[in-house]
């Protein structure tokens, strides 16, 4: 692969909670590339560190040490050499929650916009690109319903779709398959694997979901903080 | 996308509940603030009725209204030939009660000279005292209309017509007769009393007394002059109008202008901790989903948005609501409730502030949120 098609790049990367006897080594000296394209799983036990690193490339906790590039932007080197880390995640990086986490106030088409809104699309082009992805997503039929009478397949999806709104190429997600049934998480996964693909994007999931194993390219294992395989 | 109205919209019949709880609140406090003004008016009501300039009373007292004051009758004339008096006229003050149709009424009989000072300003409803004896001008407080009799005494009298906003400082309203039937309220006795006092050898000579003067100067003529050359008699003080106001803001109603204006203070401390407190708990029950819109990428000015929105719309409906309820029913109150447009603006200036401060507390905990609680463990 060339240098160019690497979208996560994390080297060195360290994170520790704590000093002296109650310091707790959440990663330790991480190193990962992930490129255009991938769908990648960070596996391992509870306390391993995979959420730690999910958050640290999501830009919302800093490490300790180590660097950091995002498509290609350097975001932390011993810092974050950027301010408007929100602005960098709206752009870059889209989030699929374990509990989907759709606003309950919105319905699914506004779950979607309000990204584009908050990225400044205007609103007449931030809806269509709504309704686009709903259809898509072929949750289309559902726009105007809100999150509590949605099933949990039809949430996951709209949530798959906001995170997908503003084309970011970081999708980061957290037990993705976790609220849905067998059938369901295969489907998702297979979504999301066209997605990286269809968008140029790379898509990294914390999962415990042996069944949808199989649908990843790169299977990244952390235990007490550190890569043990991939 | 206006994500306060949304939310509002989502949950709208607890949002209304809510406002309407706090329109209740907020209609308690106008209501003591429209008591509170209620009682200063009453208070002022009684003495700007007459339009005087200058008040003669007693020496010594500061009478009508803060003490008693009793002075010849005549004084009067003395008062109307004195240089730069327009007109004076001498009037009186009692308290009496009285049974009509079943029912007590506690009223405050004002007498004064038909033609002079001292009258209502205004009949709003049928005519002037044309009779010198039995007739009566009622507060429409009293519920008397104009045709009905009254018994006031030993005389029974003709009500004639109705006046507003006529009534003494603790709330009763007024009737006015003419000064002579009102010295004889004042005086007469029970038949059988007077036969007593005809056998002690009181043969009910002395002068009759009345309250006060009241006056009116021409135009030009020096207030301060003339309430100086009054109190040179050493029977008489004089009290220019403004001074008889203060004196009764001051001593007849300052205790209790004082406990209502208290009572107001500690009414508006609670609803500001009660607006508080609603506004922090409407903020914690959304603390999940800010830190979502964090997550996916929202900027403060968004989340303090939709929280000080919120707060203000709140703010604005409760007070909106209690507007409107106290404007249905102040007038059932059985005194006076006034409030003005002034006392609506200080109170919604308060109520913004107040939601502004409080959404700060709601402000402060939702920026303090971390993104990473939205992804979970």
């Amino acid at each position: 692969m060339a240098p160019g098609d690497i979208l996560v790049d994390v080297r060195g990367v360290a994170k520790h909670y704590g000093e002296g006897e109650t310091r707790v080594d959440a990663l330790r000296s991480v190193d990962l590339r992930v490129h255009v394209g991938e769908v990648i799983a960070l596996l391992g036990p509870s306390g391993s560190g995979k959420t730690t690193l999910l958050n640290v490339i999501g830009c919302i906790l800093a490490p300790t040490a180590g660097r950091v590039e995002l498509d290609g932007d350097a975001v932390f080197d011993g810092k974050w050499l950027r301010s408007d880390l929100r602005r960098l995640r709206l752009d870059k990086i889209g989030f699929i929650f374990q509990a989907h986490n759709l606003l309950p106030f919105l319905t699914a088409e506004e779950n979607v916009s309000v990204v584009l809104d908050l990225a400044g699309w205007p609103a007449e082009r931030g809806r269509e690109r709504a309704r686009d992805l709903l259809d898509y997503l072929e949750v289309g039929h559902r726009a105007k319903v809100k999150p509590a009478l949605l099933s949990g397949g039809e949430a996951q999806r709209v949530a798959i779709a906001r995170a997908l709104a503003n084309r970011p190429r970081i999708i980061l997600a957290d037990e993705p398959t976790a609220a849905l049934d067998s059938g369901r998480a295969q489907l998702v996964m297979d979504l999301l694997r066209k997605l990286a693909s269809d968008q140029k994007a790379c898509i990294i999931a914390v999962t415990h979901d042996e069944k949808i194993f199989d649908r990843f390219d790169r299977l990244i294992h952390l235990r007490d903080g550190r890569l043990v395989d991939s | 996308m206006n994500l306060a109205i949304k939310d509002i919209r989502h949950g709208l019949f607890r949002f209304v509940l809510t406002c309407l709880g706090l329109g209740l609140l907020m209609t308690v406090v106008l209501a003591m603030i429209g008591i509170y003004n209620g009682l200063v008016a009453d208070a002022l009501a009684v003495v700007k009725a007459p339009a005087a300039d200058v008040w003669v009373v007693e020496a010594g007292t500061q009478g009508p209204f803060a003490e008693a004051s009793s002075i010849p009758a005549t004084t009067r004339d003395a008062v109307a030939r004195m240089p730069g008096v327009a007109e004076a006229g001498a009037i009186t003050y009692q308290t009496i009660e009285a049974s009509h149709t079943g029912r007590t009424l506690r009223l405050y009989v004002i007498g004064f000279e038909p033609g002079r000072p001292g009258g209502p300003q205004r009949i709003t409803e049928g005519r002037g005292l044309g009779r010198s004896h039995f007739e009566l001008l009622a507060d429409r407080k009293t519920g008397l209309v104009p045709g009905e009799t009254i018994r006031l005494g030993r005389d029974r009298f003709t009500v004639v017509g109705l006046v507003e906003d006529a009534m003494n400082s603790g709330g009763d309203p007024a009737v006015y007769v003419t000064l002579a039937d009102a010295l004889t309220l004042q005086t007469a006795m029970d038949p059988a009393a007077a036969r007593v006092q005809a056998a002690r050898g009181d043969g009910g000579l002395r002068p009759p007394t009345v309250a006060a003067v009241v006056a009116r100067l021409q135009p030009g003529a020096d207030v301060t002059l003339l309430t100086a050359t009054v109190r040179q008699w050493k029977h008489l003080s004089a009290l220019s109008q403004s001074e008889q106001e203060q004196l009764l803001l001051a001593s007849v109603v300052d205790r209790a202008r004082r406990q209502i204006g208290l009572f107001l203070g500690i009414l508006l401390s609670v609803s500001a901790v009660v607006i508080a407190l609603i506004i922090y708990t409407m903020t914690m029950e959304k603390l999940k989903q800010i830190a979502t819109l964090k997550l996916i990428g929202a900027p403060d000015r968004t989340i303090v948005g939709l929280i000080v929105q919120q707060a203000l719309i709140l703010g604005i409906s409760g007070l909106a609501i209690g507007l409107a309820l106290i404007f249905l029913v102040k007038d059932s109150f059985p005194r006076r409730v006034v409030l003005e447009p002034f006392n609506a603006l200080v109170l919604t200036g308060i109520i913004l502030m107040v939601c502004l401060v409080a959404s700060g507390l709601g402000v402060r905990a939702a920026l303090k949120v971390d993104p990473a609680t939205a992804l979970g463990g």
